[in-house]
């Protein structure tokens, strides 16, 4: 007797939900396509809010932005819920192994007091400033057009409390968890005048109603100039000083501000590409926040870094814009 | 002229590469067999690491393309860029 193997080849009924479909055409969607595209509901909303009677639910009118379609946008990333939270353990990982070693070998004690000085009062302070920057990207992704585009805001978001956290913790290890350090931080928040430019900036982007300016005045602007002063700049300076040890526990926000960067820069260069009337607008928040910030960052420049420190970071923002087509 | 080819599971991570590569080559031929996608060319095939990754939206090694390599036909020549298959005339 002889046996025979046989394949059958089953077709799928269907490779992908109707409106994926629309969009992208008939053939294997992936996760990321099915997570992200069309998901807000656009149309027959039956009421309106009653805090805002002129909108509907999403209304795309919450910014003078305007985009024929909005799900054009892509996350150069594919980040939905499950790659986001695979991408972010990995990274998280890496952190906690660091943070274990520094504690073991008690490297926090191998820190000059003038270094820890510095962190308390350059660093430390941020995790106000990122808390901030949480709520603003939550405004974003609350009011914010298409899923596609809200949900890189929710990540950012909740990433800013990840990051205030691990900064939180680095004021632990330089203080022996007696927390002393953080509120010696939260008093150069509030009363240091070398924070309160950067105070004033955030707590004004946090009035803005216009979500895309929050987008441009928040992620494109002030994270920019931070993240190149601070994570670039100040941990230069402090490797130079002697106490490079510090890199280990910061090395999380410059590998999350890398990652984060495709995305803003994508959403960027999408909306300013779509017309010149976007490009118009957003040039102009872009240069008006950017002359907001350059004074507002300039005392915290000087001390954490140098004189030229501002006018540096100031360089890498022109850059990203021009990259941008701004 | 002969076809070179390249033979994948049929799996999340395959597809993109599948994308990548029929970017890359437009002409060639793509085969959906039952958990298998082979793709066959005349002479020419290259799988470019950027392309893979900007399909997938994150690094990429040419070396993972391993994890879903089922066979190849063709002379193999791979670096941290790129691999293509060629037959020599």
């Amino acid at each position: 007797m002889t046996i025979e193997i046989k394949t059958a080849t089953l077709e799928p009924v269907r490779n992908t939900f109707e409106h994926i479909k629309r969009r992208f055409g008939d053939k294997p969607a992936s996760r990321y396509q099915e997570a992200s595209y069309d998901l807000a509901p656009e149309q027959n909303f039956h009421y309106r809010p009653l805090w805002a009677p002129d909108k509907l639910l999403y209304d795309k009118s919450r910014t003078a932005v305007v985009m024929e379609d909005w799900y054009v946008h892509k996350d150069p990333r594919q980040y939905y819920y499950g790659t986001y939270v695979q991408a972010r353990a990995r990274l998280q990982e890496v952190t906690e192994s660091n943070y274990a070693f520094f504690e073991k070998r008690g490297l926090a004690n191998g820190i000059s007091e003038p270094g820890r000085e510095k962190i308390i009062r350059c660093l430390l302070p941020l995790r106000h400033a990122e808390l901030g920057a949480n709520m603003n990207n939550m405004f974003a992704c609350a009011y914010g057009t298409a899923t596609v585009v809200t949900q890189g805001f929710l990540f950012n978001g909740m990433d800013r409390l990840g990051i205030a956290q691990y900064l939180s913790r680095i004021g632990l290890l330089l203080d022996g968890n007696s927390g002393e350090s953080l509120t010696a931080a939260k008093e150069y928040w509030m009363n240091d005048p070398a924070w309160q430019g950067i105070r004033r900036y955030i707590e004004n982007v946090l009035c803005l109603e216009d979500w895309f300016e929050v987008f441009i005045a928040q992620d494109v602007v002030l994270d920019t100039l931070v993240y190149d002063l601070i994570y670039n700049q100040f941990d230069q300076v402090m490797t130079a000083a002697g106490d490079g040890d510090l890199a280990m526990l910061i090395e999380f926000m410059q590998e999350w501000h890398k990652d984060n960067s495709r995305w803003v820069d994508a959403v960027l260069k999408t909306t300013v590409a779509e017309s010149d009337h976007n490009r118009e607008l957003i040039g102009k928040w872009a240069a008006e926040w950017r002359e907001k910030a350059a004074t507002d960052l300039a005392p915290l420049a000087e001390i954490a870094v140098g004189e030229e420190a501002a006018g540096a970071a100031l360089e890498v923002l022109a850059n990203r814009l021009a990259k941008a087509g701004l | 002229m002969s076809k070179v080819y390249i033979a994948l599971q049929d799996n999340e991570e395959s597809r993109y590469i599948v994308e990548a590569i029929e970017e890359d080559n437009p002409d060639a031929t793509v085969i959906y067999q039952p958990a298998m996608i082979r793709v066959e060319n005349e002479n020419y095939l290259a799988i470019k690491r950027e392309t893979v990754e900007e399909k997938m939206g994150r690094d990429w090694e040419v070396q993972a393309l391993h994890v879903n390599l089922i066979t190849l036909g063709g002379n193999v020549d791979e670096d941290d860029d790129q691999l293509s298959l060629s037959w020599n005339e």
